[in-house]
């Protein structure tokens, strides 16, 4: 396989990957500002948890709920939007196109056609809800494609690495901006805020409903932190993605017959996270841990790109 | 020769060649089955299968891009359901032709950069191979693996009779267009299945089956193994990308760009997620400028720096061979029925259109008196631009084109307004005729010249216009050639 092919399967199921977390955290984000609890802020840690908060503040002197929903849906100024990233894993999609079924090929296309039409104006209040269910479904539509007819060769695992390097990173930085409503000392008595809180939290992870049918109608922060850090059955924990990362990385080795540092530093990674319990990480300090997790993770993206050649 | 039938309707639709009523509306044979069931058809399906077409061609990604244009940068090919049907016996006779000039093309390529017998024969001109852009002296004296120049070749081909075709261009560099052959006809399979069991259609779909083989074949001296094929694209913004990836996957080999080779170890070479991988074959798709910085375009990106140099050691097979331009050039257009004569000992079996060359004094007035009724066409120009179409050009046009002309004669030729014969497509109002020409496809190998039956149909859409060209608004028919 080109190094090239394996760099655009990564970065295409990275950009889909994001299409989807995006369009979550815009329906946290909403979700919280109609609780009217919360205040307009809000807005801006959801952009910081999209990683997207910079741009917006080159662009824009204050953050209101319809620019930052804007900025984050369709503006291509805007790298990581919705808009930009789909464009994006579909020229990727192009690039490696003979890599890819037919079937794969033809949902990331319909998705970007799908996608081009319905972000082509302002999306209004009203049309939020159907907007951001267009997103996850047709990021699914590509998934079950992928799932049902590629083979399990390297092209699967270049994708499932970006794809779960992504989704980490994903979960990453939203436990990193929401981290101190989930620290010990401010959750003796949950108020309402917090609870407010910690749901959208759950939600911008599609976890609600998972953490219920795990932990209960009662949300404590501990709990919330144990599951999406800890938690190997949570398909959006750090340590879920850490091992799909690591496996995908191995199957890599076992197929080429070759390990290469980036092994080396998944594996690190994975005990990192696997080899921990919530008492100690709270005792290091959240904010810490996932500090030097991100970290972690970008330098692990970086010597994947090195280690398989995906550039000259 | 006659120009009328491009100035609208009434008598000149009588001296327009239909290809499925002839010139009298008397239906030709090879569209009896067709007709039958076309009758039997509800309009209102057919309006539906059009559409549905569309969807599928833009849901598979079959467009093509429009340069200099920011909106709609991709722009899809519009389709006809209608097929073209050209009977086994009418091709038999074309297929002659086509291989007999395919032959004689690599004779003159080989020819042109090694003895030069026809020019010392005095056939054709020193001055028209020396002073000519698309002559590449590198070329000179190097034998491309297999002896082959021209790997892929597609004939534009027209037609005004029953029995009447011409040779419009020779296309002998890269010719574009073969994945709409086939793509056409996977969509009338999806569509009309019925349609293919009552006519008995020669298929097309390996085409790129052929093409590897024939590719293969030509594996350099360098190769040791199966040969590791390769398509070299410009990258995804070129027009032609759908057909790069496409041929790529058809034939599952890489479809690599300019940054993914280097030279390694005297051979071209590809980065893999493993590590630096030789290539045999490298069917590029970029023009012979772009092709290696260091022999040709220092400012090209798309290129692979010193690959001239491995391929004239015998480390690659470039398909197809730089410098194959000087035999598809226009100019030397004029000079194909000599060119066929002198390399073949036989007549040309397709005729060349008759071509005026306004390098030359008595033509450049002959076309200047004659400007509202010919053609006139720039040596190097392709896809229908810079052309002049004098019967339906406007006054203003003509005089410009007039200054343009005399500016600079040499670089033009002048054709008469061919009667291009005419084939139905589906309209609101039914059926109805529009001019078309024929691209077939020709692979040329060690083994020989195979020619798949059939080949992209183009289609001008305007009621009456004579200009094909997709970037012009011409559309592509799916093209049936009949078992005998």
């Amino acid at each position: 396989m080109l190094g090239k092919t394996a760099g655009g399967l990564f970065w295409m199921f990275r950009n889909l990957e994001r299409s989807e977390n995006t369009a979550r955290m815009v329906e946290a984000g909403q979700r919280i500002a109609l609780t009217r609890s919360a205040s307009d802020d809000e807005w801006t840690s959801v952009l910081q948890s999209a990683g997207v908060l910079w741009g917006y503040n080159e662009k824009y002197d204050e953050v209101t709920r319809d620019q930052a929903i804007d900025w984050m849906l369709r503006d291509r100024a805007n790298p990581s939007s919705v808009m930009s990233v789909v464009e994006s894993a579909r020229n990727n999609a192009k690039l490696v196109r003979t890599a890819l079924t037919r079937e794969v090929w033809e949902s990331v296309n319909e998705c970007w056609m799908v996608l081009k039409d319905t972000l082509a104006r302002k999306v209004s209040e009203r049309d939020l809800p159907h907007v951001i269910t267009q997103i996850r479904q047709r990021s699914a539509f590509v998934r079950g494609a992928m799932h049902g007819t590629m083979l399990r060769n390297d092209i699967y695992d270049f994708a499932r690495v970006g794809t779960f390097i992504e989704r980490a990173d994903n979960t990453a930085r939203i436990l990193d901006v929401k981290y101190y409503v989930l620290l010990p000392s401010a959750s003796a008595v949950g108020s309402s805020i917090d609870n407010v809180q910690w749901e959208s939290i759950l939600r911008s992870v599609s976890a609600e409903g998972g953490f219920r049918l795990t932990y209960g109608q009662e949300v404590r922060p501990r709990e919330i932190s144990q599951f999406l850090i800890l938690d190997k059955r949570m398909p959006r924990s750090l340590v879920f993605c850490c091992e799909k990362i690591r496996d995908n990385l191995g199957y890599l080795a076992q197929d080429y017959g070759t390990r290469l540092p980036c092994h080396d530093m998944a594996d690190s990674l994975c005990r990192q996270v696997s080899e921990r319990r919530i008492e100690d990480i709270f005792d290091t300090g959240l904010h810490e841990f996932i500090g030097s997790f991100i970290v972690d993770l970008v330098a692990l993206s970086r010597q994947t790109e090195l280690d398989y050649r995906f550039y000259e | 020769m006659t120009q009328q039938q491009s100035q609208g309707q009434g008598q000149s639709q009588s001296q327009t060649f239909d290809e499925m009523w002839g010139r009298e509306a008397g239906l030709r044979e090879p569209y009896a089955p067709f007709n039958s069931w076309f009758a039997e058809e509800d309009p209102a399906r057919l309006r539906r299968k059009q559409r549905e077409a569309e969807e599928v061609f833009r849901l598979t990604g079959i467009t093509f891009n429009v340069y200099g244009r920011e909106e709609a940068a991709e722009r899809l090919i519009p389709f006809d359901i209608i097929p073209r049907i050209i009977s086994g016996r009418e091709w038999s006779k074309l297929a002659r032709g086509i291989e007999q000039r395919v032959r004689a093309i690599n004779a003159f390529l080989h020819d042109i950069y090694h003895r030069q017998e026809i020019i010392r024969a005095g056939r054709v001109p020193a001055e028209m191979i020396a002073k000519n852009a698309a002559f590449l002296p590198q070329m000179i004296g190097v034998t491309p693996p297999g002896g082959v120049y021209t790997h892929i070749v597609g004939i534009d081909l027209v037609r005004t009779g029953d029995d009447d075709f011409f040779v419009l261009e020779d296309n002998a560099r890269t010719p574009s267009g073969v994945s709409y052959m086939l793509e056409n006809r996977e969509t009338m399979l999806q569509m009309f299945p019925e349609l293919f069991s009552k006519n008995r259609v020669q298929p097309v779909s390996n085409y790129p089956k052929l093409l590897h083989r024939s590719l293969s074949a030509c594996a350099p001296a360098a190769c040791s193994g199966n040969p590791v094929v390769a398509v070299l694209t410009p990258g995804i913004y070129n027009s032609a990308y759908y057909e790069h990836s496409f041929l790529a996957d058809k034939m599952g080999v890489e479809l690599v760009e300019g940054h993914d080779l280097r030279v390694v170890d005297g051979r071209i070479a590809m980065r893999t997620t493993q590590g630096y991988q030789p290539i045999d074959v490298i069917y590029r798709r970029i023009d012979d400028d772009y092709l290696d910085p260091l022999n040709f375009n220092p400012e090209s990106a798309l290129g692979v720096p010193g690959i001239m140099d491995v391929y004239r050691s015998g480390g690659i097979t470039i398909a197809n061979a730089p410098g194959t331009g000087i035999a598809d050039d226009k100019a030397i257009y004029s000079y194909m029925p000599d060119i066929v004569e002198f390399y073949t000992g036989e007549k040309a079996i397709l005729q060349n259109v008759p071509t005026w060359r306004c390098s030359e004094a008595d033509s450049l007035a002959y076309v200047l008196d004659n400007l509202p009724d010919l053609v006139v066409k720039e040596v190097h120009g392709s896809g229908g631009y810079g052309m002049l179409i004098g019967p339906t050009a406007s006054r203003k046009e003509i005089a410009a084109f007039r200054d343009k002309l005399k500016a600079r004669p040499s670089n033009y030729i002048a054709q008469p307004t061919l009667s291009l014969s005419t084939v139905p497509i589906f309209t609101k109002a039914g059926l109805a005729p529009r001019h078309v020409d024929l691209r077939p496809f020709v692979l040329v190998s060690p083994e020989g010249v195979k020619i798949t039956p059939g080949g992209l149909t183009r289609v001008a859409l305007k009621k009456g216009s004579l200009v094909v060209n997709s970037s012009q608004g011409g559309g592509t028919k799916d093209t049936w050639v009949l078992e005998e």
